[in-house]
């Protein structure tokens, strides 16, 4: 015991004799982030005098403690992984490094970095004042994943662009619940980035939106009550038994087991659904863009970035940014392609460069063409029909919105499982949001 | 008399048989009691040793060529969990007894007017919810240089099992018979003679079950962990936390990983279980 | 040295890690504070109380907190000491059996959900849906259609070993003879239990309920992985009502004026329930 513990302290000197400085890093237990981390051995090798230490959890988990850390100053992390709804927030609050100043005082990496090789949407998505507070790792819309054979089966043809209200008649079409095979999958999981992502698109195209240009909460218009009624309706007569604890995951398991004819969610399941290793339903899997809805065609599919920041609370800014500037390089994404011998697993939907490479067409044509489109269509600053004063497509970016959402996602739980009725669910939330406009000052 | 004893031993034959009958299906009732209550473990470790697409097929599947290659996979990160939890849980509970054994102790046997007002004022320490003290808890933390350090979460824990640990050592102390106590005191024991060579044997059993249970919970606390380290101290909540995905079919991955997490306490648990009834039976001659 | 001192350490202990971080977050508590919004912390007095007493949601939160914790301790301690008995009487494998039988206590709240959830309960996947649909009844969808019930099977199942342990060994302290006489006397096994075991069941009954009721009214993790608290909020308890505040919302204030409530409310059930088991812990010797 002894000698273990001296050895372990002569291991210890050892590397700090060497004066490495060692950056902590927080992020999702993603499949693409699990990759970063197996890779990292090729970072330490390029910069020896960097040391890389992962902290991996869940989403909440990871969100609940960075935001704890970061918003008390206490420095754990010197990289952060945050989405596009935290950025913008976050960077009006001074808790993350400004990286554009970054760039301007790097010149080498910021000319082998080739910043406007980045997805204009995703790049603003993760701006502030016009500056650059993260940098993309991968990026996603949403889309609509159906069943070629079933389809082929029922006579179907599924549009390139369909619209809801032929997704509800393929979706009648498809519903054989006594086989086991349900007509669509959507989620019905309670949170602001689960069921209100979806249903967030859903009410834009149906025309709605939260707030009006005054601030005036406007959950209780007539698009609303439309959208609610018809996505409600569609699962409890169309989707498989238990909706309301389906998120993506949930779904994604039903739909790579085949039970679902089609299901509308993130881009980046693409990757999941045809990997034969996860999935029964490779070879059938056909590809569509999110549907639209009577209203209008905006705000159809929403934008997501899964994006590397460093806290203003660090004190290895420099080193992080080297890590940031090489986890989201075209450097790094070939070389995933490298370790993993195929195209089809390099993180999606940031650069211009990917989608132009021939071998990322050849492995994930069937889809690539699709997201690229999606992404470059979603645009965080004009969601809706009608101009709101706010960003983001499937959410309002401000602070209070991950509660409202997760609040009116409640609701819409509730409807799904019968115990409120449409107009309930409406009335609740229309006096939520009212609350949340009032109380954090935005009504003036 | 002599025509009745036939009869009488028929009827003790019949009665004889019956009371077998009735064990029997008491034993087979204990018996699917057992396989209700395991079977949701059983299937767990099961699916450790299934692929992905194995764990989640309908309908179930229940022969199978076990793969050990989830446990291969959760095993690479184990490790340095394993110590953090070993040294965490094993520090804590005897820091909690350190400090918990004699004061349940002096409570028991020299009772005053506060005593009870005390006892329940400790217990009542556990009813904060740990949510609803988190962020001051993680100033606190920040500021005396404990977050994701094993001191930390040592005296984390033992702020947890410390009320847990008084009370039980209490009432236990407290069920030994007054008279056995006053006999060493008139042979002019002292404290600590009174303390280790009366009280101790006598409520050993019922201080082991208190240890197996601090061990328990704080082997199984997640929020803390998970709140107040980051990697350096993590327990194993921690890991098994980490591989739970929001993106993914991971099914077979976190079993074999749940079931190298549970696994440890698994064992001391069994291991204790079977010692502490084995001392409760020899220590109920009172 | 007075045996008293020996109380001190603990008493310190306990005071400074519990007090220091609740009378920060009483201070909490008459703030506005959103974590994500720093630089705006008004001081709003009773304000975030008021929010809490003028939802009339709360209330629902409170009952549904209530009816988890009662239903857990009921059934727990009904199938626990019918697991206790069983166990207390020869059978064959009664040693492994009675080791095995503790099993589901010392699973984390959070593996427990998690297999329940998708590999139990999953409508679809799940190995209930499989067995109901070999009985030729449809898949039962038991998250939303019976989102409480489905935490209290959970939830029972984990802490049911905890009953009966505490039962087993405050049935084996039970002396053989009392209940040879009584069988003497021609007691029915109805009578036997009534007269006999019950009336000596009493302390460790106690012991359990007690514990049982302040451990599950903090009963959180279950519901975070399985129901988020949902549909509506049938499942929202008041810490996963806290844990939304805090984490999902950032509400400090809030969350913190809700604690402090939580407190209260917990204090005040467990004293209800004391008065109810008839007897109140005793202050040293009874």
């Amino acid at each position: 015991m002894n000698k273990l513990y001296a050895v372990s302290l002569m291991l210890g000197l050892g590397s700090s004799a060497f004066a490495a400085t060692t950056i902590t890093i927080a992020t999702v237990n993603n499949p693409d982030m699990v990759t970063m981390q197996k890779l990292t051995p090729e970072f330490e090798k390029q910069n020896p005098d960097i040391k890389v230490k992962w902290v991996v959890l869940p989403e909440n988990e990871l969100r609940q403690k960075i935001t704890l850390d970061v918003a008390s100053k206490a420095g754990t992390f010197d990289i952060a992984t945050v989405g596009t709804y935290e950025v913008p927030i976050w960077a009006k609050n001074g808790w993350l490094e400004d990286l554009s100043a970054q760039f301007t005082k790097n010149p080498d990496i910021a000319k082998s970095y080739d910043l406007n090789d980045v997805l204009e949407p995703v790049r603003l998505g993760l701006s502030y004042n016009k500056k650059l507070y993260a940098l993309p790792f991968y990026a996603e819309s949403s889309m609509t994943f159906y069943r070629k054979d079933l389809f082929a089966q029922a006579n179907l043809k599924m549009p390139v662009k369909p619209t809801w209200t032929q997704i509800e008649r393929f979706a009648k079409a498809l519903h054989k619940p006594e086989k086991g095979q349900y007509g669509i999958c959507l989620r019905g999981l309670p949170g602001w980035g689960e069921n209100m992502a979806v249903f967030g698109t859903v009410v834009n195209t149906f025309g709605g939106r939260w707030f009006d240009m005054d601030w005036n909460a406007t959950l209780n218009s007539p698009e609303w009550k439309k959208a609610m009624t018809f996505y409600t309706d569609l699962i409890k007569k169309y989707g498989p038994p238990g909706v309301t604890s389906n998120g993506f995951t949930e779904n994604l398991t039903l739909f790579a087991q085949g039970k679902c004819g089609m299901w509308i969610d993130a881009t980046v399941a693409a990757g999941f659904v045809t990997d034969p290793a996860q999935s029964k339903v490779v070879a059938n899997v056909g590809f569509a863009n999110s549907p639209t809805g009577p209203g209008t065609p905006r705000g159809s599919n929403w934008l997501w970035a899964w994006s590397l920041a460093v806290p203003k609370s660090t004190t290895h800014e420099a080193e992080a940014f080297k890590f940031v500037t090489w986890a989201t390089s075209k450097e790094y994404i070939a070389l995933v392609a490298k370790e993993k011998g195929s195209w089809a697993s390099v993180p999606p939907g940031t650069r211009n460069s990917t989608y132009q490479n021939p071998e990322y067409k050849k492995a994930a044509g069937a889809f690539a063409g699709i997201v690229l489109d999606s992404i470059k269509r979603a645009d965080p600053t004009k969601p809706t029909k009608d101009p709101v004063p706010y960003q983001g497509v499937q959410f309002v970016g401000i602070p209070e919105f991950q509660a409202l959402g997760t609040q009116v996602g409640q609701y819409l739980a509730g409807v799904l499982s019968g115990q409120m009725t449409v107009d309930q669910a409406l009335k609740q939330a229309q006096t939520a949001a009212e609350k949340v406009s009032k109380d954090g000052g935005y009504q003036k | 008399m002599t025509t009745t004893l036939p009869s009488n031993r028929a009827k003790a034959a019949r009665k004889d048989l019956l009371v077998h009958i009735k064990g029997s299906l008491l034993t087979v009732l204990t018996y699917l009691l057992l396989f209700l209550f395991l079977f949701p473990l059983v299937w767990m470790v099961l699916a450790g040793f299934k692929t992905e697409a194995q764990a989640f097929a309908t309908p179930p599947i229940f022969f199978f060529t076990p793969t050990f290659e989830n446990f291969a996979r959760a095993l690479e990160t184990y490790g340095p969990f394993l110590k953090n939890s070993v040294l965490i849980v094993g520090g804590s509970t005897l820091l909690a007894f350190l400090l918990g054994v004699p004061a349940g102790f002096t409570m028991a046997l020299y009772p005053g007017k506060r005593t009870k007002s005390t006892l329940l004022w400790m217990l009542s320490t556990k009813m904060m919810p740990p949510v609803g003290v988190i962020v001051p808890l993680f100033l606190i933390f920040r500021d005396a240089r404990l977050l994701d350090t094993h001191l930390g979460l040592i005296l984390m824990f033992t702020t947890i099992n410390l009320p847990l640990v008084v009370w039980m050592v209490h009432s236990y102390i407290s069920e030994i018979p007054f008279g056995i106590i006053e006999a060493a005191k008139v042979d002019g024991a002292s404290l600590w003679q009174e303390f280790f060579q009366v009280v101790l044997p006598l409520a050993l059993p019922g201080i082991a079950s208190t240890a197996l249970l601090c061990v328990i919970f704080a082997w199984n606390e997640v929020f803390f962990a998970v709140n107040l380290t980051s990697s350096d101290a993590s327990p194993l909540s921690v890991y098994i936390s980490s591989f739970k995905t929001s993106e993914g079919l991971f099914w077979a991955q976190m079993s074999a990983a749940a079931t190298l997490t549970i696994a440890p306490v698994m064992l001391f648990g069994w291991f204790a279980q079977r010692q502490l009834i084995r001392g409760l039976t020899f220590g109920a001659v009172k | 040295m007075p045996a008293v001192l020996l109380l001190v350490p603990a008493l310190v202990y306990l005071i400074v890690a519990t007090q220091v971080p609740f009378l920060m977050t009483v201070y909490y508590s008459f703030f506005k504070w959103n974590l994500t919004i720093p630089d705006d912390r008004p001081f709003v007095g009773f304000g975030n109380y008021l929010t809490l007493f003028t939802d009339s949601q709360n209330l629902h939160v409170m009952l549904n907190t209530v009816v988890l914790m009662l239903s857990v301790v009921v059934l727990s301690v009904v199938i626990g000491a019918l697991i206790a008995l069983l166990l207390n009487r020869p059978f064959f494998g009664r040693p492994v059996v009675r080791t095995l039988f503790i099993s589901s206590f010392l699973v984390m709240p959070v593996v427990t959900a998690v297999v329940w959830k998708n590999m139990l309960m999953n409508p679809v996947f799940g190995f209930f849906a499989w067995v109901s649909q070999q009985l030729g009844l449809p898949a039962v969808d038991f998250l939303s259609q019976y989102p409480m019930q489905s935490i209290v099977a959970m939830v029972t199942w984990e802490w049911t070993p905890f009953a009966a342990l505490i039962l087993l060994t405050g049935l084996q302290s039970l002396p053989e003879d009392q209940l040879e006489a009584a069988r003497l006397d021609g007691c029915t096994p109805l009578q036997e239990f009534w007269y006999i075991v019950l009336p000596h069941w009493m302390r460790s009954l106690e012991v359990v309920i007690l514990l049982e009721t302040i451990f599950l009214m903090q009963v959180y993790g279950e519901i975070y992985t399985s129901t988020s608290g949902g549909p509506g909020i049938s499942t929202t308890t008041i810490p996963y009502f806290i844990y939304q505040k805090a984490f999902a919302e950032y509400n400090i204030g809030l969350a913190s004026a809700a604690g402090v409530l939580a407190v209260l409310f917990t204090n005040m059930v467990s004293s209800v329930v004391l008065r109810i088991i008839g007897r109140n812990i005793s202050g040293g010797k009874a």
